[in-house]
């Protein structure tokens, strides 16, 4: 298996930002261009739903669907550029302890929960309820559900098998795994910490995320 | 009821079908790729989320005994039959760059009918007509084209997935607001701008029984049928 890993030079002791992300729960930011945002799995196997939008042109947002077809692979790992819905790079992973992330799986919703696991789940949390109240909570962004499209799973292992299947594996990430990303424009990130109850891929725990931001590269 | 549209390659059509409607696309001559977005006329912010019907289906490819959900957990249409096997839904469409990069762009003021139309501006061409635009965008399906993604995950785009004749049928379970374009794959190499035209035939599709195939093809879409009656028979689903 083709993993693209890469550790990081940054010290977490010297970041400008730091924020635990309990399960459940939202991060939205604007991460200015050029600085390095990582995003830490703490306990392991825990999927970080995120999303990115141009601070500047909020219509502008993260394409799945764009980046996968430009990079030739439907993984996400160290090198991958983050293709707006315009073709223009948001971001470039640069540090990556996994090596393999999914962005075809999307986020979880309460409705598609009642489809996948059963009908009396759709009061349970999700990821796109976790979304729907960050971008209310936040409409000075200019957000609402209408920009909520698909997202980066970070830390989710879904592999796609050469006759067309879709199957949802053990998780690759482990405790202190992370991601890391420079932003190539001005980016409003907005990550869920996904509070899936239903699914083995986090053994059926969601744990905490840290976020972490270095304004200025100190390699 | 029958009616047969024709549509033109590079060119881009639109339509609300009521549940119950059988939409039969047929490529007409080989290699056809027809982009489509569907969405929920009473709430245009309800749409096709490609992310949810691979996962709900434990599925990559898209072929007969799948449906095609919303974000809402409900089913826009069923694919009924399909003499092609694999349709493509991860790789989004090509844009006027893209376009111009591959083929050379032919504009409208030179070459009239034959320009190159793509896909992005199509979709945004027809969903503008209903009060949409770029923010409502979501990835499409892409009929007719087949990429498979190799064991490390790489693309690979089949050329010759699709013959003359052949066609896919879709029965649509809610009112659906479609949206198509008949603009090339983004992963299409031909040597020139492919233009492929198809045709369209919408009649009335039979009533979906207890033991039918779609419904009946995972666990999922029994309850993806539920949630659909329910919005039928007690929401906004159903008749104009």
């Amino acid at each position: 298996m083709k993993l693209n890993r890469k550790h990081s030079a940054l010290r977490p002791g010297e970041a400008d930002f730091r924020q635990v992300i309990p399960a459940g729960e939202y991060w939205i930011d604007t991460v200015k261009a050029g600085r390095t945002l990582r995003i830490v799995d703490l306990e392991g196997n825990q999927a970080a739903d995120t999303l990115f939008f141009n601070a500047a042109d909020v219509a502008e947002r993260y394409s799945a669907v764009d980046t996968i077809r430009a990079q030739g692979n439907v993984y996400l790992g160290c090198g991958s550029k983050l293709l707006s819905t315009a073709g223009n790079v948001m971001a470039q992973i640069v540090a990556d302890t996994v090596g393999r992330h999914d962005t075809l799986g999307g986020a979880c919703a309460a409705e598609s929960n009642t489809v996948r696991y059963a009908l009396d789940k759709g009061t349970m949390h999700a990821c796109r309820d976790s979304y729907v109240l960050a971008v209310a909570q936040h409409d000075e962004l200019g957000l609402s559900k209408r920009d909520l499209s698909h997202n980066i799973n970070f830390f989710m292992n879904v592999p796609v098998t050469t006759d067309g299947g879709l199957t949802f594996a053990d998780g690759m990430s482990g405790p202190g795994q992370y991601v890391e990303m420079r932003a190539a424009m001005d980016v409003i990130v907005l990550i869920s910490n996904c509070p899936q109850l239903n699914n083995p891929c986090n053994a059926y725990n969601p744990t905490p995320l840290e976020v972490l931001v270095w304004d200025a590269d100190v390699q | 009821m029958f009616h047969e549209i024709h549509i033109d390659g590079g060119k881009h059509w639109s339509m609300t079908l009521r549940a119950g409607t059988r939409l039969r696309i047929v490529d007409v001559n080989g290699g056809a790729n027809v982009g489509m977005l569907f969405y929920n006329p009473q709430n245009l912010l309800e749409r096709y989320n490609a992310p949810d019907t691979l996962k709900c289906q434990h599925t990559f490819k898209l072929t007969k005994g799948h449906c095609l959900y919303s974000d809402m957990g409900r089913i826009f249409c069923s694919i009924i039959e399909d003499t092609v096997g694999w349709h493509d839904t991860v790789c989004g469409n090509a844009n006027r760059e893209l376009v111009a990069s591959r083929w050379g762009e032919k504009r409208y003021q030179e070459y009239r009918n034959e320009w190159t139309q793509n896909g992005h501006d199509a979709f945004l061409v027809e969903g503008g007509k209903y009060g949409l635009g770029r923010r409502d965008l979501a990835a499409n399906v892409n009929w007719f084209s087949k990429v498979a993604a190799a064991e490390d995950g790489t693309l690979q785009f089949d050329p010759d997935n699709s013959r003359a004749g052949r066609f896919v049928d879709l029965r649509f379970e809610m009112n659906s607001l479609v949206l198509l374009h008949t603009c090339p794959h983004p992963l299409n190499s031909a040597a020139e701008y492919p233009r492929r035209a198809v045709a369209l035939q919408l009649s009335k599709a039979e009533p979906v029984a207890e033991d039918d195939f779609c419904r009946n093809s995972r666990p999922e879409n029994g309850r993806g049928f539920a949630n659909t009656e329910l919005y039928l028979e007690c929401g906004s689903g159903g008749a104009a």
